[in-house]
Formats: C-alpha cells, structure tokens, sequence
C-alpha cells in the first residue's frame, strides 16, 4: 500500500504513531503516553483508542508484539503493540505534510515565526 | 465494572473478543485514579459513538455480500420488498392521517387551552348551537374562566373590481377571536378593539391565499382595497399560509359589529363562540361557569331564553365529530390489520429462506463463520429488504393523500392535505426496522441455535414448534383479511342503505345554481321579484326546459333556518325549517303536493301570510286533521300565518340525520331575514341538463351584468356529495382490504410450497404404498381449508367487535350481518384454496421412484 493514500491521518492515528516510535506499549500505556505528551490536552478514551487501533491493523501501520518486557512488568491481559516500517514510512510523510502546512501558513501570517 | 461490560456489548463480538479484556485493563485503571462521575461522563458517549462507528463500518463491510446473495435470490427478494412495502406503505398512510385528525396540535396558540362555546336547548334535542349577539355579550362580561373571548360568524360574499367577481369565504370576526387564536399575521396587523367600533373604518384581514392570487406578493395587499359586497374595506393584514380558521375555505376576515339594537337581540342564534381559558383554569369550571350563566340569563329573560342552556367544548374535540374519530381509527386499525399480515408473511418468508439456505450456511460455518456473523448477515440482507420496501411504501402512501385527505373532517381548521412529514417519516422508519429486524433475526437466532455442521446439512423434517409458529402466522393472516372484509361490507352497506334513503324529492335532470342578491340593491321585494321573473320566465321559455323556480337553499346544502313555530292551541313551540320560495318550486324539485296549494303570484305584500307546510308538521300539529286554513307564529318571520298547502317533507340536513319539519313561505311576503331571501335557481329539464349551462348564464347575465353565479351543479350531485365521504372511506378500507387478501394468499401459497417441499419424501413413499394422487392433493387443500377455517373462526368475533366499534358510522347497521360474514368466510376459504393450488398439485405430481431413491 502507497503511504500517501493514507493521508491525511486522523490526528488520533498519528498520536498513537508517535506513542509508538520510541518503545513498544500496551493500550493504557498508549494512552499515558500520548496524554501527557500533548500536556493532558488529549486524553484518549478506550473505544476511541481501540477502534483506531483495530483499523491501523488492518491497515498495516502497527502489529502485535510477541515479544513481552520484563515478567516483573508484564500483565498477562495486555497485548503489545509495535510500530511497523510502514507505520514510521506513513508517520513520517504525515509530519512532512504537516510541515509543509506550518510553513505555507508562515507565508500568509497566520503561524509565529519566519517563513 | 458489570456497567462497563454491559455496555461493551454493544460492540460487534469480534471486536469484544479482541479488545474487550484491554478495554476493561484501562477502565480498572482509570477508576482508580479519576473521579467516577467525570470518568462515567466520558466513558458513556465515548463508547456509545464508537460502538456506532464500529457496527457501521462492519454494515459497509457486509452490504456488498448482501447484495450479491440477495442478486442471487430475485424471486425472494422482490416478494419481500414488496410486502414490506405494502405493509410500510398502509401503516404510514393510516398513520398520517390519524396523526393529522387527532394527534397533531392545531396551528394555534397553545390550542388545548381554547374552547367553542354553544348554547343548549336539551329538551328540544339540540345539544349544540350558535349563540345570540346579546347572549353572547352578557355571557362575556359575566365570565371569570377566560382570558379572552370572540365570536365569529362566516359567509359568502362577492369580491368584485379584480377582474372577475369572485365569490368568497369570509368570516366576521369580534378582535377577541385573533387575540384567543394567537396566531402571528404574515404581514400587517389583525383586527383589534378598535375595529369593533361601529364607526370604525371598514378593514380587512386577507388569507394568503387570497393575497397571493390577487396581488402577487401576498405583503402588497397591504393598504389596497376590496370591494366586498359593494363595500369597500381596506387591507391591514395578511394571514400566513396554514392559518385556516374557521374553516379551509375562508379567504378573508372583516370586523364583526354590533350596533346596540343587534346587541340586544336575545333570539338570533348566528354567533359561533371561542374562548382561552385563564392559566389555572380548568375546562370543567368553565363548563359549570357557562350553564351557571345560562341559567341566570334564563331567569331574567324567562320568553328569550326559556331552556336555553350553555355548554363549552374543546376545541378539537368539537371540530371533530364522533364519527371522524372513530373513521380514523376504523382506517388505523384496518392499517394494523394490513400491517400484521404483512409481518405474517415476511416471517414466513425469511425463515423458509433460512431454511433453504442450510446447505450454504454449513458451508461457511465449516469455513470458520461464528453465529453473530451469520446472523449479522441475515440482518443485513433483511434491513437492506425493509429499506428499500419501506422507501417504496413511503411514495405508495405519499401518492395516497389525496384519498386520504377526503377523509379529514371539513370543520377541522388544518391544512388540506396530510403531509409527509418528520413524524409520519420517523414512524415509517421506526415500523421498517421493527420489520426488519423482528423477522430478519428471529429465524436466525432460532435456526443458528446449534451450529452443528451436521443437523445443518440434513433436510430432515423441521422442528414442530416452528411449524406450527408459521401456521399461526398463516392463520393470523387469514383472521386479519376476514376482519378487514366484513368491516368493509359492512360499510358497504351502510352506504347503501344511506344512498336508499328517500330525500323527500326527485333529482334526475334537475340544473341548479346559486345567485346571491347583494343588499342593499336588491333590498326591496319589488327589486328581486324583477329578477326572479326575468331569470324564471326566459328559464322556462327554454326547450326542455319543464319547470324553475327559487327557493332560500336548496335542501341538503344548508341545515340552518330553523325558527320556533307556534299555533293557537298549542302550549308548545316546534323548531322548524324555514325557505322563502317563488311559485312552482315543489313541481320543479318533485317534492309532492299532497293537499291544498302552491304558493302563487298573487301571495304578495297585500295579501294574507300564506304558508305551505310539510307533512310531518301537519301531523304533529293537527293530527287527523286537515291543516288547511290554520295559522301558526314563527316567530322573526311574522305571526298569523295561514297554511294554504301541505307538501311532502324532505331531508333538509341531509340523509343521515333527522329533519326539522318545514314551512315555506312566499318571497313576496319575506320581511327582513335578508339572508333567507331566495338565491337557488333550480331548473327542471326533459334532456340533459348540463347543455342549459350557457344558456342559463346568458339569461342572468342579461338580467344583470353584475351579478355572480356560482354553485353551477346538477341536484344529482348535490345527493350525491351526501355519500362522498362514505364513498372515500369505502375505498380506503376496501384497498386495505384487498392488500390484506393478496398477502394471506402470498402467505398460504408460501406455506404450502414450503410443505409440500419438506415433505416429498413423505408423498413419495405414500404414492408408492398405493395411495392416489387426489389423496395427495385433497391431503394439501385440506392441510389449507383447515387453516382457513381456523382463520376464519378467529376472525369472526374480533369482526363483531370491530363491528361494534364502528357502529357510529354504520348508519345503522347492526354487526351481526350474516350475509356479510358467510361471504367474508367464503372468500377467505377460496382463497385458501386457491393459493394452495399450485403447491397441491406439485405434490400430487411427484413421482415416488425418483424421491424415494433420492433419500
């Protein structure tokens, strides 16, 4: 699948992306991550969370994990969820678009900063 | 944690299955940390909206696949579709129209608080009537229970200067009738307290409609003037659209005023009352309140106002007759009835289809199919089905409102046609899911119980319970066609037995139409005698033509001018209907003259009061005797009149309700009444009648130029426009009924083909054992005669107490119509048989060898 078919990402896909760019989590970690990432400004709830994360499944940007951390830290009921190379290939197209965005809206004034 | 789970069932089982357990980790989490009340109030829509999301998405997913196996059943599909439709279609055309007769609120302010006033005079038997000027201003100023009150009256007036004199509706209203009604003007103003001034200027308040047709741009009427009955009134306001009171076809209001000496008139009943009751205050308090009144009213006035009493209505409840109410329901239930039959068959339907679907339904449970998937896919398919059904039943009773809206009571002040709207479309929708869902699942989930690949894949004979439900389904949809065809009959023949009714005249080729004498040019009788005589002298000089004559109105067309007569001799008074007439009326209308004369040219001013009175009133009065040369008061018209004539009585207010007895009087002798003067020309012919028409216009116009001509029909549809209404309650009820026919039989056929085909095995061994192939085909037809029967007996006392229940509208006949039933019954069986006919005979057809090797 083309990675730019899939743009523009619904802003929750790309959270959960970033969610998953530096470790692998489980859903509630997920939603930690990304709450206080974006400064408690996003709080995701669980229906939300998982419907994203049973479409982006099925869409190839992220993949279960069987590899479990620690047993200390493990939790039986949890299923681990892994970033995919197309996820960081989508991920990654998705910030340039933005990017390309912010910049365009620098030129018009609407943004801070230089363009 | 049980809530949470509770509401996880709202997604799909897969997606529970997977992320269920995850879901309630992060809840558990969650809880431990939040506030419960925040966390519920994000939770809650959280769940809810993907939920929805989520079953969508899987819908889109599954359509495709419904589609293509539904493709791949035309036969069914298309017969589901088209039950559904019909069932869909009856349900929301009876819907509309009960909705709009008795749910919907009328377009007023807050309408439950205002009520219709009527005087009472129960010991003569009229539990309703105007009121009168005076009766009207004392009761109003006495009154504590309202907060506004009005009296209004209506008539027909000629609108000229716009191109064609038009003739119109228009109501007189008191400034308290607008201000009880509430409703906002669409431009300009309505009438207020200073237009009740008799020295007010003359003003007018147009309908939309009006407004529209005349000036384009309803808000230019505005300051323009009318001339109305050669008085000139300026426009002050224009009324939106569905304001329609007092009735539909009113097209302006005037201002209604009483000079002091009209104020004082206790006995001229011609005011209609309304009233909004004071917040707090209850109807029934206004009740006591209005006869408290009309008592005191009787002691202070004890000639006017003897046994007069007051009584005060709702609203709607005095708009709509008993009898519309109980059509509406009579059309609901007959709805119902379509309704159930149609569920009856698409039950049958949908399960036959599951059963037959047994082989491929192995399949894919072999293939990895869970239960909730199957059944999602059935439910797909069936909502697909009612959908498209229920679109279609929508237009079927979209295009049906014109026949309905012929069943909406005239008095009722709503728009013309029921409309399709938010709420009849919800309830169409609510009925097609409901549909849908009830039968696309309920087999499902009963077929899908055990999902053994074995029992799938086995023809065996199914289970007895469901048999026997779908042969209930059979019978409730021959109990509801019975039903539906006796009421039908017995509607039938409450309309013939209406239309059989003797009106007391002969109508065939009979040409009438109304010229209504504007006041003040034809105030004086010589003035009108002038045109009588000049209209009725070329009238009869015309071939064909064998007789006319004038009369007030013709019968049938008005129920009021009634006046209480009194004799010497009497203590008593008799309500009686009057009409002002010129010579020859009784022979032009063949009204039979059954003693003494006609009134003739030579009744005039200077001569003695004459008078011709109808049969009945002769009777009551002199019974036995010859009423000839006898005199009797009416009181208004005059006193000393003498009876110079005794005709037949007719049916003045109608075929179906009773008459008061009738006196006629010569027009030459009329005093004052200027409304009874005679404005019906009624033209008897040996041809055809409707060929005069030209003619007749032309001797008019000739008479005079200005005058308008309306009502140009013949009295053969005058009697007939008495059974109109009847006649659009027949039609209605009998497409129900056939819709009702055509599905039981659908149902019977597919039931028996359903049997026949489970039983092959059954017939072929029997066959091979000897027995004969009628034996089959008797064995099948009596398999349907019996669920006929058992219909049928079902049906016969829910048709009695449906019956019963329609009773006010049956004119009098009884429930218990024997002929009716044995034909309902009859029918229903031969349609039994008809629709295993087929099935029967495919049965008999089987040939053992081949079945028996197949098992």
């Amino acid at each position: 699948m083309d990675a730019s078919s899939l743009l523009p990402l619904p802003p929750v896909t790309f959270h959960i992306l970033l969610a998953l760019a530096e470790e692998d989590r489980h859903g509630y970690a997920i939603i930690q991550d990304v709450e206080s990432r974006t400064g408690g400004e996003l709080r995701l709830e669980a229906g939300t969370l998982y419907r994203s994360i049973h479409r982006m499944l099925e869409q190839g940007l992220i993949e279960e994990t069987r590899s479990r951390p620690t047993p200390e830290l493990d939790d039986e009921r949890r299923r681990y969820y892994r970033i995919t190379k197309f996820g960081v290939e989508v991920a990654r197209a998705e910030a340039r678009r933005l990017a390309q965005l912010v910049r365009l809206a620098r030129k018009s004034g609407f943004a801070p900063g230089n363009a | 944690m049980f809530l949470y789970r509770l509401l996880l069932r709202l997604f799909p089982a897969s997606f529970r299955a997977a992320y269920g357990d995850e879901m309630c980790a992060v809840f558990a989490a969650r809880r431990r940390s939040e506030n419960a009340a925040m966390l519920w109030a994000n939770t809650i829509p959280d769940l809810v909206i993907n939920a929805a999301r989520i079953q969508l998405d899987v819908l889109r997913q599954d359509l495709p696949w419904a589609l293509r196996s539904l493709r791949r059943a035309p036969r069914f599909a298309i017969t589901v579709v088209a039950v559904a439709a019909l069932g869909i279609g009856a349900g929301t055309a009876a819907f509309t129209l009960l909705d709009h007769v008795l749910l919907r609120p009328l377009p007023f302010l807050d309408p439950d608080r205002v009520v219709l006033l009527y005087q009472t005079d129960l010991a003569r038997g009229y539990a309703r009537f105007e009121l009168s000027p005076a009766n009207f201003a004392d009761w109003q100023a006495a009154s504590t229970t309202f907060e506004s009150s009005g009296a209004y009256g209506s008539t027909r007036i000629n609108l000229t200067g716009e191109g064609d004199p038009m003739r119109l509706n228009m109501a007189a209203f008191t400034s308290g009738v607008f201000q009880t009604l509430g409703v906002e003007p669409f431009a300009g103003r309505v009438l207020d307290t200073a237009d009740d001034r008799v020295d007010a200027p003359d003003v007018a308040v147009v309908g939309f409609g009006l407004a529209s047709a005349l000036f384009g741009d309803p808000a230019r009427a505005l300051g323009r003037t009318l001339n109305l009955n050669d008085r000139v009134r300026t426009v002050v306001g224009v009324m939106p659209p569905e304001f329609s009171f007092p009735s539909r076809e009113v097209a302006l209001w005037v201002p209604y005023r009483f000079t002091p000496a009209e104020l004082s008139n206790r006995r001229d009943f011609r005011l209609a009352g309304i009233a909004r009751l004071r917040p707090g205050a209850s109807i029934d308090q206004a009740r006591a309140e209005a006869e408290s009144i009309a008592t005191r009213l009787q002691r202070e006035y004890p000639d006017d106002n003897r046994g007069l009493g007051a009584t005060v209505v709702e609203m709607r409840a005095a708009l709509t007759s008993p009898q519309s109410r109980v059509l509406v329901l009579a059309v609901f239930g007959a709805a119902l009835c379509v309704i159930l039959t149609a569920c009856g068959n698409l039950a049958t339907l949908l399960f036959v289809r599951v059963m037959m679907r047994k082989q491929e339904t192995a399949v894919r449970v072999a293939l990895g199919a869970g239960r909730e998937r199957l059944v999602r896919l059935l439910l797909t398919e069936s909502v697909v089905l009612a959908g498209i059904g229920g679109t279609i039943g929508v237009v079927l009773a979209v295009a049906g409102t014109p026949l309905l809206a012929r069943l909406v009571p005239d008095a009722l002040p709503v728009a013309d046609l029921p409309g399709a709207d938010l709420r009849v479309l919800a309830f169409a929708t609510m009925l097609t899911l409901m549909t849908s869902i009830a039968f696309g699942v309920g087999p499902a989930l009963r077929s899908y119980g055990r999902l053994d690949v074995n029992a799938l894949r086995s023809r065996s004979a199914t289970d007895s319970r469901t048999s026997r439900a779908r042969a209930a389904f059979v019978v409730a949809q021959v109990c509801g066609t019975v039903t539906l065809l006796v009421c039908t009959g017995l509607l039938l023949e409450a309309m013939q037995r209406v239309e059989s009714v003797d009106p007391g005249f002969r109508s065939e080729r009979v040409l009438t139409l109304r010229t209504e004498l504007p006041f003040p040019k034809y105030g004086s009788i010589e003035a009108r005698r002038e045109f009588y005589s000049s209209v009725l002298d070329r009238a009869r000089a015309l071939p064909g033509v064998v007789q006319a004559s004038y009369t007030s109105f013709l019968p049938m067309v008005f129920g009021g001018g009634i006046f209480s007569a009194t004799t010497a001799g009497d203590p008593g008074e008799i309500a009686v209907s009057i009409r002002f007439v010129t010579p020859d009326y009784f022979a032009t209308l063949g009204i039979p003259l059954l003693d003494g004369r006609d009134v003739a040219d030579r009744d005039d001013a200077s001569a003695p009061l004459a008078a011709v009175i109808s049969q009945s009133l002769a009777s009551r009065l002199w019974p036995g005797q010859n009423a000839i040369g006898r005199q009797l008061d009416v009181e208004v018209v005059g006193r000393g009149w003498t009876v110079v004539g005794v005709v037949g009585d007719v049916t003045v207010r109608g075929l179906e309700r009773s008459s008061e007895p009738q006196m006629y009087f010569p027009f030459q002798q009329q005093q004052d009444l200027n409304f009874y003067a005679p404005k019906d020309l009624a033209i008897r012919t040996s041809g055809d009648p409707l060929t005069l028409i030209p003619v007749v216009r032309e001797i008019i116009r000739e008479t005079d130029p200005q005058q308008v001509i309306s009502d140009v029909r013949l009295l053969d549809d005058v009697v007939a426009a008495q059974t109109g209404s009847r006649r659009a309650q027949l039609s209605v009820l009998g497409i129900f009924a056939s819709v009702a026919f055509l599905l039981a039989a659908v149902g019977v056929h597919g039931l028996l083909s359903y049997a026949v085909s489970t039983r092959t095995k059954e017939v072929g061994v029997r066959l091979a054992l000897g027995a004969r192939r009628q034996d089959v085909l008797r064995m099948f037809l009596g398999q349907a005669l019996k669920l006929g029967i058992a219909g049928a007996a079902v049906a016969v006392p829910l048709a009695y107490a449906a019956g019963r229940a329609m009773e006010p509208i049956l004119f009098g006949v009884g429930p218990g119509n024997l002929v009716i039933y044995a034909a309902a019954v009859a029918l229903a069986l031969a349609m039994a048989i008809v629709g295993s006919l087929v099935p029967a005979a495919r049965a008999a057809r089987v040939q053992p060898a081949v079945t028996v090797r197949n098992e």
